[in-house]
């Protein structure tokens, strides 16, 4: 069992996450467990992605940073509000759990998982991928520097084969 | 019965008589922005010329990072219907300092005065925020109530939700401020994150 959602978590705590909003999926569930056992930050659940969009950008004016968990069939949802983050700058790191890629059992994964990198390079994020846990500490330092540093929206994409595949059958 | 219903204009002016500086407002897209606006401008307002469904989980956000000072979104019932999860988001987290005040005109007064669900089905965002269990819920249609929500904003334990019968008119258009890294920059700075 790789620990690159305890390098993540890390990185969170190094450049100091207060919020973090998410529609969980499974790929973020030990993410979403270190958080949720860490009471200096704000776990903050969404019945939508887009929440989290609004949520970020309200953290922002009040002088916190957050980020945003989602899986890859949260991007299409975020689309309209990502508006207010490209129209004021505001910070905004996601998370983002891929499905329909890499032996992907559920067909209806697959439309959305295939969008979400030009989906999101359309909308002005800067893309960062990674595919191996060795990649992840460093692209999530990136990230942050990225979002935090330059007032930028940053998709970090958490690959299938990174996750592992989820198991439909015992 | 016809219900007594509010000018949007009195009603903002009423309701921020005596706003404080630790008052931050987060206005919806549309005509709450215009009618906070024409209030005069304030750097801690955070006028939403789009965003649509997103008011009331700015002011979430805002809440939780500022807990020392008050949130008030002040929005109409189109940008909060499209945002209703928001609402069981919030009744999750309990912010104390935060009050969603709906302007509920019925209509979509920006494109053509089309009927929204409030109007069309009577349906009912004050049992809504009831239901995802605001601590404080109050449906108002007149100035005496009006003035007991504005006393309220100075000091209230929230999360608040009120909804207010506002008439259908649709008075001038008054444009504030609209680059949105400028909005950002000047509510940071008025809140000394920022120079």
């Amino acid at each position: 069992m790789s620990d690159w959602p305890d390098a993540l978590y890390d990185c969170f705590k190094r450049a100091g996450i207060r919020q973090v909003g998410y529609v969980p999926d499974a790929g973020h569930a030990r993410l979403i467990e270190r958080c949720r056992q860490d009471r200096d930050i704000r776990n903050i659940p969404l019945t939508t992605e887009e929440e989290g969009i609004a949520l970020a950008a309200g953290a922002w004016l009040g002088g916190e940073r957050s980020a945003l968990l989602m899986q890859s069939s949260g991007v299409g949802n975020c689309i309209n509000m990502l508006s207010l983050a490209r129209t004021c700058r505001f910070p905004l790191l996601m998370l983002i759990t891929m499905r329909g890629e890499w032996e992907e059992f559920n067909p209806w994964q697959v439309p959305m998982g295939a969008a979400v990198e030009p989906v999101m390079q359309i909308c002005e994020a800067e893309v960062l991928r990674a595919r191996k846990p060795e990649d992840v500490q460093g692209l999530a330092g990136r990230a942050m520097q990225l979002a935090f540093g330059d007032e930028r929206i940053v998709a970090l994409i958490l690959s299938q084969e990174l996750i592992g595949k989820k198991v439909w059958t015992k | 019965m016809t219900q007594q219903r509010l000018d949007r204009r009195a009603a903002m002016a009423a309701l921020l008589r005596d706003r404080d500086d630790n008052l931050l407002v987060v206005p919806g897209l549309g005509s709450t922005t215009w009618d906070l606006a024409a209030l005069g401008d304030n750097p801690r307002n955070f006028y939403l010329w789009g965003a649509m469904g997103g008011a009331a989980m700015i002011g979430l956000g805002l809440a939780l990072a500022q807990p020392k000072r008050r949130v008030a979104v002040i929005t109409g019932d189109g940008e909060m219907l499209m945002g209703l999860g928001s609402l069981a988001t919030i009744g999750v987290q309990k912010p104390q300092n935060l009050a969603v005040i709906v302007f509920d005109n019925g209509v979509y007064g920006e494109t053509g005065g089309q009927p929204s669900h409030t109007a069309a089905g009577g349906i009912d965002l004050v049992a809504v925020a009831q239901a995802c269990h605001f601590a404080l819920c109050l449906d108002l249609h007149d100035e005496q109530g009006l003035a007991g929500l504005a006393a309220r904003l100075n000091a209230f334990a929230g999360p608040l939700f009120a909804r207010i019968a506002i008439n259908a008119g649709e008075p001038p258009r008054v444009l504030p401020e609209r680059d949105g890294g400028t909005l950002k920059r000047r509510f940071r700075a008025a809140l000394s994150l920022e120079g």
